[in-house]
């Protein structure tokens, strides 16, 4: 792979900031790069994440402060230029907060914080960041949030369908949406969803957490092959 | 002048509030059977300093409107005293 250049955004509370750093730079020509919250320049970002974790102590509502974090508003005009952005977990919460993708994220109906692994389908292959999977596969992805619980209007979800925007759902083993695999209440079993550009995404699983044989599952290591391959256009 | 906003935030009718159920259950146990049900919102008290409370209020619309709550999910009240 050419040089690729993965910008992660390290908010005060950021976790899974490193985790993701190890994954990326588990690819050959990909160099991560830290984007300190305060900072305003992208350094050559080819692609941007915004990891998982409880970015300012999920003060308000998670997210809501790290959205005005002052490299956001970089982060808005880079996605704004159609260029990728993939929000994991905590990530995906600040970019429903920064409006770069509709619904919102509230606590899992089940009141707990969910820590463990999920299986979710490929609902929509037909994305920059999921066109290394088959359309229904199922994967295998750790989970740990307390409010990854997917809502939106009826408007905003039929919108959603409508525009194959939803692109993972929770479901079981067998690829089923039932009612038992979705543990956190999300509506239309939603783990994740880009918006209508098709260039941000945002889910709630850790694909960085399932990157490798030794950790169980090397699921989420094609979601960010195809996002690097697109970036360099190979 | 400044002026006190007292805010409420609260979670709109349509959305499951868990932790008020939670809070119910509890209430329920105790033997408050008659308490149907309860909302958990939030409180917030801002200080504003503005020239008049019609500049206050809309200060505050903007702040509740771009952070302090959530459109999609919350609705929003305040009240605005002036302080001496």
């Amino acid at each position: 792979m050419a040089d690729v250049t993965v910008g992660i955004v390290v908010f005060p509370g950021s976790n899974c900031d490193h985790d993701t750093e190890y994954a990326v730079a588990s690819f050959p020509g990909v160099r991560p790069v830290m984007l300190w919250h305060n900072d305003h320049d992208l350094q050559g970002s080819d692609a941007i994440i915004l990891p998982g974790g409880f970015s300012f102590g999920d003060y308000l509502r998670c997210g809501s402060i790290a959205r005005f974090s002052p490299i956001m508003r970089e982060v808005i005009e880079f996605a704004r230029k159609g260029r990728p952005v993939l929000g994991i977990c905590n990530g995906f919460q600040v970019l429903v907060e920064s409006g770069l993708l509709e619904g919102a994220l509230i606590r899992n109906t089940g009141k707990k914080f969910i820590c463990r692994e999920a299986t979710i389908k490929v609902a929509n292959n037909g994305t920059l960041f999921t066109d290394g999977y088959r359309n229904d596969e199922v994967l295998r992805m750790p989970v740990a949030h307390g409010e990854g619980n997917y809502i939106a209007s009826p408007e905003t979800i039929e919108s959603l369908e409508e525009h194959g925007q939803v692109v993972f759902r929770y479901t079981d083993a067998e690829g089923r949406a039932t009612e038992d695999a979705n543990f956190n209440g999300s509506l239309g079993n939603i783990a994740g969803i880009v918006n209508r550009n098709g260039n941000v995404l945002g889910l709630m699983p850790h694909p960085e957490r399932a990157s490798e044989k030794l950790l169980g599952s090397e699921d989420g290591r094609r979601l960010f092959e195809s996002m690097f391959r697109h970036v360099t256009g190979t | 002048m400044a002026y006190k906003a007292k805010i409420r935030v609260t979670l709109r009718p349509s959305i499951l509030d868990v932790q008020g159920k939670a809070a119910q259950h509890a209430l329920a146990n105790l033997g408050y059977s008659s308490v149907e049900s309860v909302r958990i919102g939030k409180y917030m008290e801002a200080t504003i300093n503005e020239s008049s409370a019609d500049d206050a209020g809309r200060v505050c619309t903007e702040i509740c409107q771009k952070l302090l709550s959530n459109p999609v999910m919350e609705d929003f009240t305040f009240e605005l005293e002036p302080v001496n």
